[in-house]
């Protein structure tokens, strides 16, 4: 569904942020990128959808090469891909229901985008959306009103409005408390599962990517040093990927009963 | 260990921002002579001054006596030409702006509609209200249209070059995101910069609103129209009164644009 050819990036810097990597995810596989701050999991991300433009490299999305497309075509595959922010990325000062529907961007004219007269199509699935992560009531509140995790969860409307059938997902758990990071995430895991979605995920937090998804990646200066079942995380695959370090008390896995009885003790 | 012990018990200073200390000392010490010789080239008259401290007070005084009434006609027309140029100019000045502002973005704009707008900045800010207000009254005669076109051209150089300021500024996630979804250029500019960057033209719109009322004040000096003229025209008459009357009006007026501006802020935020 999504094969990465050689992809390269390197920054006018100099600094080679991707080193040839290879990639291929499945349909409807839900994967994590792992890597210490700086391994170039979230320029790898933003190649995929061109917010930053590979050296060079290709990028199929199904059979459609993504480097060479023209801007107007550039933008209409951008439709296809959902994206999720590291600190939600909404913007803050227009309401919740403008935040999700400015999703549906790529498929209306610019008069009604600016007299935010969407089809009723549109704001209905919005208001389908923002009922099943729960926020329906809070549509006409401004986005900056909004908690961290109820952001997350907007954000989340606003990539899955797209209709997409890839999500890149960056970060979507940093400055989130532990409790609503794996909310989110487990949201967006189901929804995935809900809606046969492919995912990349960006995260730091090992315990939680091996709790959620079914394949991880690891990556290390710009390339690819693991690639497999969260269970194939040994200490050894992690000293690889991160470096020197007590690697136990983070891969034991966290009983996910014994969390929930947790939060309804809380 | 044995480097914190040298550090323990000496004194800690913030390093200096120049580190030579002869060149640290001969800015200081050349800067201060400049200062004492720039002060001893002041030529002062005292004599002269002695004389204008009587006109002086009566023009002090003159406000304790402003004259409202006398040359209310002329004062009547005068303020609604102001008024008249600093709506008209504000509104085209800030139509112009905004177009021009984005192209002066440096994150916005392509390079070469980039170094074309902030052209037409720099001469906008270059040149000089009242030098623009002889030219355009040599050009189109006396009255308010000169006025008009100044302020307007004026109101380009001030808004668009604080706007790209504000826009290069913004949070470039919050417009990424909005970029992600397809967006056309338009389209991001709606969602993703316009939102970001409303509150602050709000805010420069009415501060020029202001400025512009100010000069239309001044511009009449010049022959470019409005209330300026109404208070040169009292100044050669030695009316001091008709002229305070006319400062207390603008002076009223400008406070309470910027009580309204303001409470309008507050609102936008």
């Amino acid at each position: 569904m999504l094969r990465l050819d050689k992809l390269v990036k390197t920054y006018k810097t100099g600094d080679q942020a991707l080193k040839a990597v290879e990639l291929e995810v499945p349909e409807g596989q839900v994967l994590a990128l792992i890597g210490p701050s700086g391994a170039g999991k979230s320029t790898l991300i933003r190649c995929i959808n061109r917010l930053v433009e590979p050296t060079s490299g290709k990028v199929y999305l199904g059979d459609v090469e993504l480097t060479d497309l023209s801007s107007g075509a550039l933008r209409r595959e951008r439709r296809r891909m959902g994206m999720i922010f590291q600190e939600y990325a909404l913007v803050e000062r227009l309401t919740v229901m403008e935040n999700v529907l400015s999703g549906r961007l790529g498929y209306v004219g610019f008069w009604r985008s600016f007299l935010r007269r969407f089809p009723q199509t549109d704001v209905d699935e919005a208001f389908r959306l923002l009922d099943r992560v729960g926020l329906a009531h809070m549509a006409d509140k401004r986005a900056d009103e909004l908690s961290g995790g109820q952001r997350q969860r907007v954000g989340i409307c606003r990539a899955l409005i797209q209709n997409p059938a890839l999500l890149l997902v960056d970060e979507p758990t940093a400055s989130l408390d532990p409790k609503t990071s794996r909310q989110i995430m487990r949201l967006i895991c189901e929804l995935c599962k809900e809606r046969g979605l492919a995912a990349i995920i960006n995260i730091h937090d090992v315990a939680l990517a091996q709790m959620f998804v079914q394949r991880v990646i690891g990556l290390r200066f710009g390339a690819i040093e693991f690639d497999g079942p969260p269970e194939g995380l040994t200490s050894d695959v992690l000293t690889t990927i991160y470096g020197e370090e007590d690697w136990e008390a983070t891969i034991e896995t966290v009983d996910e009963d014994e969390d929930d009885v947790l939060e309804a003790a809380v | 260990m044995s480097e914190l012990h040298t550090l323990i018990g000496k004194k800690w200073k913030k390093p200096p921002f120049i580190q030579r200390t002869w060149l640290r000392w001969t800015l200081l010490l050349g800067f201060v002579a400049y200062l004492v010789a720039a002060f001893m080239t002041i030529d002062v008259n005292w004599s002269r001054v002695y004389e204008g401290l009587e006109r002086g007070k009566q023009f002090v005084l003159a406000f304790t006596n402003p004259d409202f009434t006398s040359r209310s006609g002329d004062i009547w027309e005068g303020m609604i030409e102001s008024i008249i140029m600093t709506v008209a100019s504000s509104v085209v000045g800030i139509a112009i702006s905004i177009p021009i502002a984005l192209g002066a973005a440096r994150n916005v704009a392509p390079l070469p509609v980039y170094l074309i707008c902030r052209a037409i900045i720099a001469v906008s800010r270059a040149l000089q209200e009242i030098i623009v207000a002889i030219l355009l009254v040599a050009i189109f005669g006396f009255g308010p249209l000169a006025g008009f076109l100044t302020l307007s051209f004026a109101t380009i150089g001030f808004l668009s070059k604080l706007l790209a300021e504000d826009i290069e500024s913004m949070d470039k996630v919050q417009a990424e995101a909005i970029k992600a979804s397809g967006a056309k250029w338009t389209q991001w500019i709606n969602y993703g910069v316009q939102p970001q960057v409303m509150p602050r033209l709000i805010g420069l719109s009415l501060y020029r609103v202001d400025i512009n009322f100010r000069e239309s004040a001044i511009l009449g000096l010049v022959g470019a129209g409005g209330i300026g003229a109404t208070l040169n025209t009292a100044f050669d008459r030695y009316e001091y009164d008709t002229a305070a009357a006319i400062l207390l009006i603008i002076i009223v007026i400008v406070m309470t644009l910027e009580y309204l501006s303001g409470i309008i802020r507050a609102r936008v935020q």
